[in-house]
């Protein structure tokens, strides 16, 4: 038996050439778009078809990038970060809380269902001016309504990861015995797992989409402070290195929960989408 | 009446104002094979489930000798995030019993898959797990809910008799639901044919062949015509 496991890896990597080759077209593949719209917009600014000081140049873009990233641009992604990162964890982790205890429990549900439900009609960006009011225009306001935003779409995706588990696999570990914690940890919450993925990353995408409102109102340093700075000055080419930089930590991000999401679900048996030689 | 393994009586099982079971008593005796056949819908599951303290909302009483029950689903139920091997030993969390698991991973005749997650295995293989998984508890009855309805007429010849040669050597009784006349009969010491809906047993037919059995048997053949004469008696079919 174990000859045969430890067989297993090496068929695995057998064709990894072919493999990687295939990887690196598919990459091409997803790299011709933008490619061609930067050439296309490169050649239209250049012969002065679109005025430079409305549409600047890919590359005097990538100029003000590289020296931004000389200057103050890592102050701004840190002051960013940061608060992505805390303003993410503080709501996806009560969201995570609350999501276990409503799916679980039919009476949390009677009782709390209703509010979230109707604090959920907000709009989140409502609560600016209250929490500007309220924590004033410091960090603090600013974490909270990340917090308010990576919360929802967590919460949601984990109630209904959990009200989604099949009642068959329920059964089985009925059938044992289990007790409610066995079950819970056996079963429900691995069974819920793609559901709460699912709602983590889009929390995330959430939270840098409520970080640069924030920004954007009442900040002296961030990327969301950088694309309103951009503006007051009339340099769109701040503007566009700001939305660049803010698309590559957004991509990164959701890059590492989906990586997580792939070694942890790796069980799951789904469709992949069909290649073109299929 | 200590002698039983089981002893169940249903005076009647209702779901909201339909009854579904109506004055049923189903005795097993150790190491006995009695199968309940009747269509789809008649509460033969439903009279499993009870048997198995799944359900536990029904007017009557459940004497259970046994130290060990044990239920095989209709469908496999695999736990797809674990392995064959934790699904069998699923039971004991982390700490199950690896001798044992992989003695009945060969005794089903999967030796090799331990380490497969249940994606990757076919419907049969799947039916096959599941049944290590039942027996993995060391059970002195096995319950067993249509478990070769959903595989192909082949697949489903090689598990029957899979399954009796398990039975044999671990010296466990079995007690299934089927709507396969054939199965009944060709499976059980007792076939206990059910009556349509609200359902009882209608007629017990005794199954005098020694094991192992030949599926052309006369005998087979003949007790297959009485059970769907009385399968029609009871506007079955």
């Amino acid at each position: 038996m174990t000859s045969k496991t430890k067989n297993l890896p090496a068929q695995l990597t057998l064709p990894a050439p072919k493999r990687l080759n295939t990887a690196w077209k598919l990459r091409l593949k997803g790299l011709a778009l933008p490619v061609l719209i930067i050439l296309v917009l490169e050649f239209v600014v250049r012969i002065g078809w679109l005025p430079s000081y409305q549409m600047p140049a890919p590359s005097e873009v990538a100029l003000t990038l590289r020296d931004l990233a000389e200057g103050a641009l890592w102050k701004h992604i840190s002051a960013s970060l940061l608060r992505v990162l805390l303003g993410f964890a503080i709501g996806a982790s009560l969201a995570l809380v609350f999501a276990a205890w409503v799916g679980l429990s039919r009476e949390a549900e009677a009782y709390l269902e209703p509010t979230f439900a109707g604090l959920r009609s907000i709009p989140s960006l409502a609560w600016v001016p209250l929490l500007l009011l309220w924590l004033g225009i410091d960090e603090t306001s600013k974490i909270v309504l990340i917090a308010i935003g990576a919360f929802f779409p967590v919460y949601l995706n984990g109630v209904a990861a959990i009200r989604d588990i099949d009642r068959k696999l329920m059964e089985v570990g009925q059938m044992y015995g289990f007790s409610r914690a066995r079950l819970v940890r056996r079963i429900l919450l691995p069974a819920a797992l793609p559901g709460l993925f699912t709602g983590l990353r889009s929390g995330m995408s959430l939270a840098w989409m409520f970080l640069v409102a924030a920004e954007l109102i009442a900040a002296t340093k961030g990327l969301g402070y950088l694309l309103s700075d951009g503006r007051e000055t009339s340099r769109p080419d701040i503007v566009l290195a700001a939305i660049i930089v803010l698309a590559v930590l957004g991509k990164l991000s959701d890059g590492i929960l989906a990586s997580l999401e792939q070694r942890f679900l790796a069980w799951r048996d789904t469709f992949n989408g069909q290649s073109a030689e299929d | 009446m200590t002698e039983h393994l089981l002893d169940i009586r249903v005076a009647r099982k209702t779901f909201a104002t339909t009854t579904v079971l109506h004055n049923i008593h189903l005795q097993l005796q150790p190491r006995e094979t009695v199968s309940l056949l009747g269509p789809s819908g008649c509460g033969k599951s439903t009279l499993l489930r009870i048997v198995a303290g799944l359900e536990k909302d029904f007017e009557g009483a459940l004497h259970n000798n046994a130290a060990q029950v044990a239920f095989v689903f209709q469908e496999p139920r695999l736990i797809p995030w674990l392995t064959v091997e934790q699904n069998i030993g699923f039971s004991d969390d982390g700490h199950y019993d690896k001798a044992w698991v992989a003695q009945l991973i060969e005794e089903v005749g999967l030796g090799g898959f331990s380490q497969a997650l249940p994606k990757a295995l076919s419907g049969g293989m799947a039916q096959r797990v599941a049944i290590a998984r039942g027996l993995y508890s060391r059970p002195q009855v096995l319950l067993l809910d249509e478990p070769f309805s959903a595989v192909d007429a082949f697949t489903r010849m090689k598990l029957q008799d899979l399954l009796l040669q398990l039975a044999e050597r671990h010296a466990i009784a079995l007690l299934l639901v089927t709507h396969d006349v054939d199965e009944a009969l060709y499976l059980s010491d007792r076939v206990l044919v059910m009556d349509n809906r609200p359902s009882s047993i209608r007629q017990e037919l005794a199954v005098d062949l020694a094991h192992p059995r030949d599926r052309r048997d006369p005998l087979l053949a003949q007790l297959k015509v009485l059970s769907l004469t009385e399968l029609q008696r009871a506007h079955v079919i």
